[in-house]
């Protein structure tokens, strides 16, 4: 074998994905295109290729999912690397063990990467700092959630081409938005414009988003800001938001927030339609919008898993 | 750093254009045969061995490619891991002769993996292997079939191929003597 012109490169080694803050252009250049190569691997006839046999992966999951756990689940198996699930129901931490001691038993059963869910921000930085493998975050309160900006990032640069230089508007409930938050991270990063936009009493002070990215674009006129834009993402509203008082009404929140065909055509012809689902129809997004033609609401989910693959790949390095 | 010419441009063509009536000697013709170039260079010298094929034999032999990261044994050994390229094999290869294409054939290990690789995408009814360069040292028991130049090295040699489709510029293989550390 010769030895082909990048060997030479010394390339960052990543040992734990929790947010995407500490991730460069380049690396995460890397990963979108190693995960090209995932999705053709997807596509035969055997989804399956032998690199991480012999690893364990564990899904630890302490809040509910569906379509994140399974697309890690069956990341790993492409891979062919053995995947454990654990809930928190029926585990021990109901006899309150802590999430320390339940990580270092993990460990000790040989787990090789941990990919954690949890409803408290900050959680699996504190899993990290106490298992010797890696511990990829698959979200975490209100906080990150890297893998989904990732295959975000990756479904729209399969559908546009490029990242840099587009216009993306999120919109919805950003202040507890674990997704707006690393998907911020990833589109400025790779070079799009990012708004916001958002009733007042979900997105809180400007100052707060300024301070991180002084570029960032901050709005309630969903109507306006729509205008051009290659990428409208809209972010599922929790019913709890109301009972907190944080809205009014559901149909008021509808009238100025949900993504409707009207506000779809005012963006550019080519704009993608996106949400991370689960979906509130009817009220973040509406029926026909949600199964148009611009939607790809079913390709983010079918790119999760080759955009896993590529970052489970990546961990497994040296 | 030293580096010794061992092929030209001209060399190269002639390997190739023997390699190409060899393969259809062995196989009486190349109705049933396929390339597939192994990355990098092993793809544009595929491409480079059907052109042959097609002017000697009128027949238009199919070629894909195939990257072999995913089935390396050195994952988590030789460093970061490194970005996996697309694998692209357009046609069915079940019951085919396929020839594995690939620039030097060194250790085997390469050509191990990409046996795997290749039996993941169906049966072919055999597999043979085309190299430019044979520089020995195998680890594993593996031998090709066609073979463009037989090559002795030491180990802290490297073999250096470059072909213009990858590397820009001028076709050569060359031997580079390592000073630091071996390739």
């Amino acid at each position: 074998m010769s030895v082909p012109a990048e060997a030479g490169k010394r390339r960052h080694r990543r040992r734990h994905v929790l947010d995407l803050d500490d991730f460069s252009p380049e690396e995460i250049e890397e990963i979108l295109e190693t995960a090209v190569s995932m999705k053709e691997v997807l596509g035969r006839a055997i989804k399956q290729v032998p690199t991480l046999r012999g690893k364990t992966i564990v899904n630890m999951f302490f809040e509910e999912s569906t379509r994140t756990r399974i697309s890690f689940e069956l990341a790993g198996k492409a891979l062919s690397a053995n995947v454990v699930n654990f809930t928190a129901r029926g585990s021990s931490v109901e006899k309150g063990e802590s999430l320390i001691d339940t990580v270092r038993t993990l460990q000790a059963l040989g787990a090789d990467i941990l990919i954690m869910r949890h409803s408290e921000s900050g959680a699996p930085y504190l899993a990290a700092q106490y298992f010797r493998g890696s511990v990829i975050n698959a979200g975490d309160g209100r906080h990150a959630h890297p893998t989904q900006a990732l295959l975000d990032l990756f479904t729209v640069r399969q559908r546009l081409g490029r990242i840099e230089g587009l216009k993306v508007v999120i919109v919805g409930d950003i202040l507890h938005s674990r997704v707006a938050r690393s998907n911020l991270w990833g589109f400025t990063r790779m070079g799009a414009s990012v708004i916001l936009c958002a009733p007042q009493t979900l997105i809180g002070p400007e100052s707060f988003w300024k301070a991180t990215w002084p570029d960032l674009t901050i709005t309630s006129n969903l109507d306006e800001c729509v205008k051009d834009a290659d990428v409208i993402m809209t972010l599922r509203l929790q019913k709890e938001r109301m009972e907190a008082g944080l809205l009014p009404s559901l149909r008021e929140y509808t009238r100025f927030f949900a993504i409707t065909a009207e506000r779809v055509a005012r963006a550019a012809p080519h704009c993608l339609v996106m949400h991370p689902g689960p979906m509130n129809e009817g009220v973040e997004i509406m029926p026909d919008v949600a199964t148009s033609a611009q939607s790809v609401i079913e390709d983010q989910v079918a790119n999760g898993v080759a955009v896993r693959m590529a970052l489970l790949y990546r961990l497994s390095g040296e | 750093m030293g580096e010794k010419q061992i092929l030209d441009a001209d060399d190269i063509r002639r390997a190739i254009t023997r390699i190409a009536h060899e393969i259809a000697e062995r196989n009486a013709g190349v109705r049933d045969v396929a390339l597939v170039g192994i990355r990098r260079r092993g793809a544009p010298l595929a491409m480079r061995i059907a052109a042959v094929l097609e002017e000697i034999e009128r027949v238009r032999v199919p070629v894909g490619v195939l990257d072999i990261t995913l089935y390396r044994d050195d994952l988590g050994i030789r460093g970061p891991a490194p970005v996996v390229h697309a694998t692209d094999i357009p046609f069915d290869i079940n019951g085919r002769t396929v020839v594995l294409v690939d620039d030097v054939l060194y250790t085997g290990r390469t050509i191990r993996a990409a046996l795997d690789a290749l039996t993941d995408f169906g049966r072919p009814a055999r597999i043979q292997l085309a190299v430019l360069i044979d520089r020995g040292h195998r680890e594993l028991p593996i031998r090709a079939d066609f073979v463009g130049k037989n090559v002795p090295t030491s180990r802290d040699e490297r073999i250096a191929t470059r072909l213009h489709e990858v590397d820009g510029g001028v076709d050569g293989v060359f031997i580079v003597r390592n000073t630091e550390t071996s390739g």
